[in-house]
């Protein structure tokens, strides 16, 4: 964290002066690990096996927060007696499909219960029921937390049922032990005990902790996995919903945040509705009875969606057309950035837009990225500089190994400057669900442009071609009766960025300002372009440009800035009192019940309706919010508790099983099952993969950033105050790793892997420490990945070495832990380069089918 | 020594300030060289070199006429560690450097042409358009932190942000430093900070802190968790022109002495 987030590790380190103690996990001993009270170095990819061997080591000595989990968990519902856990199939869940790779959900269940999936896949269940069209991909209605229960739950309070939560987490977690933890991830059973210790005694009635993590987590073939582990720590442990509690995702860029809520993802739309799939004759009703769910919140998402249909066509959304629904488009599988590029290069994507990214370097395996650019027709690079994705066509590696030669290339590359965030104004939304508005400082110089500005004035210049040609309305109707209407201002016509915010922060028909997204209507008489930001722009003012400073006001800070939804600060806060609302601690009161005046108060805005009291008993039949129970704190899930277990939603599994990455040195030591059977693997001849344990790529890499640079380095290499701080491209090894492998400090180094090869300086330094895993010594390398051809400061690109091998929940990439070689050198020059990956590939034994067994 | 918390020491100036200078509590520093981007943001400084060092993360490597905040990166590992067994007292010290604006200036001593000054707030600042390149300031430098810009042979060094002073603002450095590792104020202030925080943070010790060491305290002085060596700070600065005046007392007494003898032969000649 103070390694790629410096600014927010400030916050650490106060709470450091306050006398918190700061764990660090981590492969490499970093800036963080430096300011750390322990470190806690680990192989990399073995997360999972690390934090269940704390969950079991929570149930073994009964350090749960018993009240907590019984009050606000599912820990005591009862499961299907249909599922069956990777105890008993060794490995995998019930539902396997090991031809598809794709499980079968419908055993994961409570018992006798018709469960619904909100979260990962929600459309899974309207196939099933529809028996309708089979789906390219399954997953790809990755909706928000929620998850649709419906009918009554059997439960046992006393956790004593076999098939309840409690007892099927209990005996999954069993084998998890500390001796089994040292063993996979290289942790001494003391150091991980030590670990156990300090966590379990600072969380409770009293004290409570937190987790950040980045995509140190998300980067595997079991990313969410990952995460879902650290929920069901923190849930049972009483650490969400509390201050000082949660698990806070560390984002990589400014407003990452942003844009997953409202999405530049090809699955959601704005604030978590799922995308629709291509189903056919599906109207607005059926969509919302498949997707929604009963219970709490995300029963009203017909409010939030027609009001979201309202925002992006106006008076053209009607109730007799269905507010435009049809006019949305349809998924017809998975669209991520990896099936993008496969798709060009089976000659399918004929266009692409960069904005802010630079795949040729940026994205895993940066050559399959290059061949598909040129396999475009067309290709729009906008950034700051001329970056590797605007200029591989005439100076990438790919040229240099004659493997492409420009005057056979026929992509057609525009490249327009872009303006930097200091020459237009918007907001950031951080990790904490903050929106910081950012005001214009200068204006962009020569051509230079927002990206606001670049999609406005190319979506006027579109519509208007559309709308003079009108050879075919029907199928150009969605973008011509779009609203498109924002104020421009300045020389440049730019878009007025608070015109925007507004649009998303809401309006009801009369065209005022709306403050909760409670008020929204199904029946168009409300417009809002994102419901969770509701309320950003109430009374007609930008909430995000509030700036208070923190001395002037309470210690949560309100006036801030804003946070979604309704500014509040912390999520299902109603768990930060005890089932009674009572404040579980005078040192952890937050938001509590206030029996005289009948209505839920605190530090922060309660989540949680202000009049239901902690007693409440639903009416039978009751739904939406008025079905959730006084004590029924996770109001956005579909029976209103923290799940130890997901009956539904993630598409590998209802608990976090440890799963050897796709290219790893060991055997999985837990099951027969190797890595995720449900993984994305793709195939290709550039895609290759190293088999399980070999001896020719003998360790472990790793990938990061430094402090010093930013991701591919498109906003760092270019700048000499950055670029002097990290002039040269370079890898971390140990001294007994340099030693084996004959490694010279400032020598060079050429690593290899089973897709590439890149070369670079060496650091041999004392904190990449070598493990031991399973009786064997382990090294690993450090790759940091902001280098490529360009700029003033150039060096290979770490992600030359990276494969397409994917979470199959996210599509994200496994960039955290693969199988490498290192040997003392610079990589050969022109074709040699390939040849040396082929002699690799030999000797492995390596051909298209290693890696891609279920 | 009393003059040093007064402005310029017994200077007159029409807005006499306190003695302002820089706390830099090593132990809460990350390393993260906001100090070093904002500095030479402000102040315009040219890029320095884009070598790897190999010194662990610090490709700044030192002061100089084009860096005037460098911080040092010391990785440390207790040999006695198990070294396949966790990180095993792995300790990465980390530290920014500056100016020592201090007390008893040498570079100011020696400067000719008046370039170097001792401003209003204590500070002392090169005056870039009166420097005549000579180079005095920087053999004076008991600390090597001034130098000359090879290509305009003028002497630079970091002016604790004069400009932002005169306004009203912290220095660069400090305003970017996110965890306060590098605090700003009046050096009785920051001095009274520091003795506590030295007695708070275990192995810790203060640099450049006492008015009685050799350059009479420092205006920017340190928290430091090991000795000054690591990080490559002299341990026992001393004014380089502390014995000027002893040596115009010796360099007057021996003229004197020879005046005499020349007098005494040049009567005796006469008597004669």
């Amino acid at each position: 964290m103070a390694e790629c987030h410096p600014v927010g590790f400030q916050w650490v380190m106060e709470a450091k002066a306050r006398g918190a103690k700061v764990i660090h996990v981590d492969p490499r001993f970093t800036r963080t690990s430096a300011m750390a009270d322990l470190h806690v170095p680990l192989r990399a990819g073995s997360d999972i096996a690390f934090l269940g061997g704390i969950i079991n080591y929570v149930l073994e000595h009964g350090k749960e927060f018993r009240e907590y989990v019984l009050a606000y968990t599912n820990a005591a519902m009862i499961v299907s007696e249909d599922f069956a856990d990777t105890e008993d199939l060794d490995g995998v869940f019930s539902g396997l499909d090991r031809k598809t790779h794709t499980y079968d959900m419908k055993s994961w269940q409570y018992e006798g219960r018709d469960v619904q999936a909100m979260a990962g896949d929600p459309d899974a269940q309207w196939t099933e029921r529809t028996q309708g069209v089979r789906e390219a991909a399954r997953g790809e209605m990755h909706g928000s937390g929620g998850a649709q229960v419906s009918g009554d739950i059997r439960t046992d309070e006393t956790l004593q049922h076999p098939r309840c939560v409690y007892q099927i987490l209990k005996r999954h977690y069993a084998r998890y032990t500390p001796e089994i933890v040292e063993q996979i991830c290289g942790v001494p059973q003391e150091k991980f005990l030590q670990v156990c210790e300090l966590l379990t005694a600072n969380s409770g009635r009293d004290r409570t902790s937190a987790f950040a993590y980045a995509v140190g987590w998300t980067q595997h073939t079991v990313g969410v996995q990952y995460i879902r582990t650290a929920s069901i720590l923190q849930s049972l442990l009483g650490n969400i919903g509390r201050p000082g509690g949660g698990i806070l995702a560390l984002r990589g860029h400014a407003s990452i945040q942003g844009s997953t809520d409202i999405p530049t993802l090809f699955n959601i739309l704005p604030g978590y509705i799922p995308m629709p799939h291509a189903h056919s004759n599906e109207d607005l009703d059926t969509f919302i009875e498949a997707d929604s769910t009963v219970k709490g919140y995300w029963a009203n998402m017909r409010s939030y969606l027609v009001s979201l249909l309202k925002a992006w066509w106006g008076d053209y959304a009607t109730a007799e057309n269905d507010f435009c629904f049809d006019y949305l488009p349809r998924l017809t599988g998975s669209h991520s950035t990896y099936e993008t590029v496969q798709e060009q290069l089976a000659g399918n994507c004929k266009g692409y837009f960069l904005l802010g990214e630079n795949p040729a370097v940026g994205t895993s395996n940066t050559k399959m990225q290059r061949l598909g650019m040129a396999n475009l027709d067309w290709l729009v690079v906008r950034d700051f500089s001329l970056i590797e994705s605007a200029t591989w066509w005439k100076d990438g590696p790919e040229i240099e190994t004659g493997e492409l030669r420009t005057e056979d290339i026929g992509t057609e590359v525009f490249f327009l400057p872009a303006a930097a965030h200091t020459e237009k104004a918007g907001s950031f939304t951080n990790t904490q669900r903050l929106l910081q508005w950012r005001h214009q400082a200068v204006e962009p110089a020569g051509d230079a442009r927002s990206d606001l500005w670049f999609t406005y004035h190319l979506g006027k210049r579109i519509r208007e071609k559309l709308a003079a040609r009108s050879d075919d309305l029907e199928r150009d109707r969605p973008i011509i009766q779009l609203t498109w209407d924002y104020p421009t201002k300045g020389e440049h016509d730019e878009p007025d960025a608070e015109a925007v915010l507004a649009e998303i922060g809401g309006w009801n028909a009369k065209g005022e300002p709306l403050s909760t997204y409670e008020q929204l209507e199904p029946d168009g008489s409300t417009a809002c372009g994102c419901w969770i930001y509701c309320g950003v722009y109430a009374d007609g003012v930008n909430q995000a440009a509030n700036r208070k400073p923190g001395k002037d006001q309470s210690w949560v800070a309100p006036d801030w800035g804003w946070a979604w939804p309704l500014n509040r600060r912390i999520l299902y806060n109603r768990a930060s009192a005890d089932p009674d609302g009572k404040p579980w601690s005078d040192r952890k009161a937050y938001v509590w019940w206030d029996a005289e005046k009948g209505e839920w108060t605190g530090h922060d805005v309660p989540d949680f309706k202000k009049t239901k009291p902690p007693d409440f008993e639903p009416e039978p039949g009751a739904k939406g919010p008025d079905a959730l129970s006084g004590t029924d704190a996770f109001v956005m899930q579909g029976d209103g508790k923290a799940w130890l277990y997901a009956p539904a939603g993630l598409t590998d599994g209802p608990l976090p099983t440890h799963y050897e990455p796709q290219e790893s040195p060991f055997e999985n030591l837990l099951y027969s099952q190797q890595s995720n059977p449900t993984r994305q693997v793709v195939r290709h001849r550039e895609n290759r993969f190293s088999p399980t344990g070999s001896e020719i790529f003998p360790y472990v890499l790793t990938t990061y950033r430094l402090t010093e640079h930013h991701t591919a380095g498109g906003m760092s290499r270019w700048l000499p105050y950055l670029a002097e701080l990290q002039p040269e491209m370079f890898c971390e090894i140990s001294p007994a790793l340099a030693a084996e492998r004959g490694l010279e400090h400032r020598g060079w180094a050429t690593i290899v892997t089973a897709r590439g090869a890149i070369e670079a300086r060496v650091l041999v330094t004392d904190r990449i420490t070598p493990l031991k895993v399973q009786g064997q010594t382990l090294h690993q390398v450090g790759v940091p990945y902001h280098w490529g051809p360009n700029g003033l400061v150039t060096g290979d690109a770490g992600n030359e070495l990276l494969a397409f091998v994917l979470d199959p929940n996210t599509h994200i990439q496994e960039s955290k832990a693969l199988s490498c070689d290192i040997r003392p050198g610079r990589r050969p020059r022109g074709p040699a380069l390939l040849d040396l990956v082929r002699d690799y590939q030999r000797r492995a034994g390596i051909t298209d089918d290693t890696g891609q067994e279920t | 020594m009393t003059a040093i918390s007064g402005p310029a020491f017994g200077r007159d100036y029409e807005n006499p300030q306190p003695r302002m200078g820089f706390f830099t509590d090593t132990s809460v520093c990350i390393g993260c060289k906001a100090c070093e981007v904002a500095c030479k943001e402000w102040n315009a400084i040219p890029e320095d070199g884009l070598e790897l060092s190999g010194m662990s993360y610090d490709n700044t490597v030192g002061l100089g006429a084009n860096t005037w905040r460098h911080v040092a990166f010391i990785e440390q590992r207790d040999v006695l560690a198990d070294a396949e067994n966790g990180d095993g007292g792995m300790r990465w010290l980390m530290a920014s450097d500056v100016c020592k604006h201090c007390t008893h200036a040498a570079c100011l001593d020696v400067c000719p042409t008046g370039s170097l000054f001792r401003t209003e707030f204590g500070t002392v600042v090169v005056q870039e358009d009166i420097c005549n390149g000579c180079g005095y300031c920087i053999s004076a430098c008991p600390y090597g932190v001034i130098d000359q810009r090879k290509d305009d042979g003028r002497a630079w060094k970091c002016t604790m942000c004069y400009d932002r002073l005169g306004a009203g603002m912290e220095p660069a450095c400090a305003k970017a430093c996110p965890t306060d590792s590098i605090q700003f104020g009046p050096l009785d202030e920051l001095r009274e900070r520091a003795r506590e925080r030295v007695s708070a943070v275990e192995g810790a010790r203060l640099y450049g802190d006492s008015p009685d060491d050799g350059v009479g305290g420092d205006g920017a002085f340190f928290l430091l968790m090991d000795e000054p060596e690591v990080y490559g700070l002299p341990p026992d600065p001393v004014v380089t022109t502390r014995d000027l005046p002893e040596m115009w007392r010796h360099v007057a007494k021996a003229a004197a002495t020879l005046a005499t003898g020349a007098v005494v032969a040049f009567l005796a000649s006469r008597r004669k």
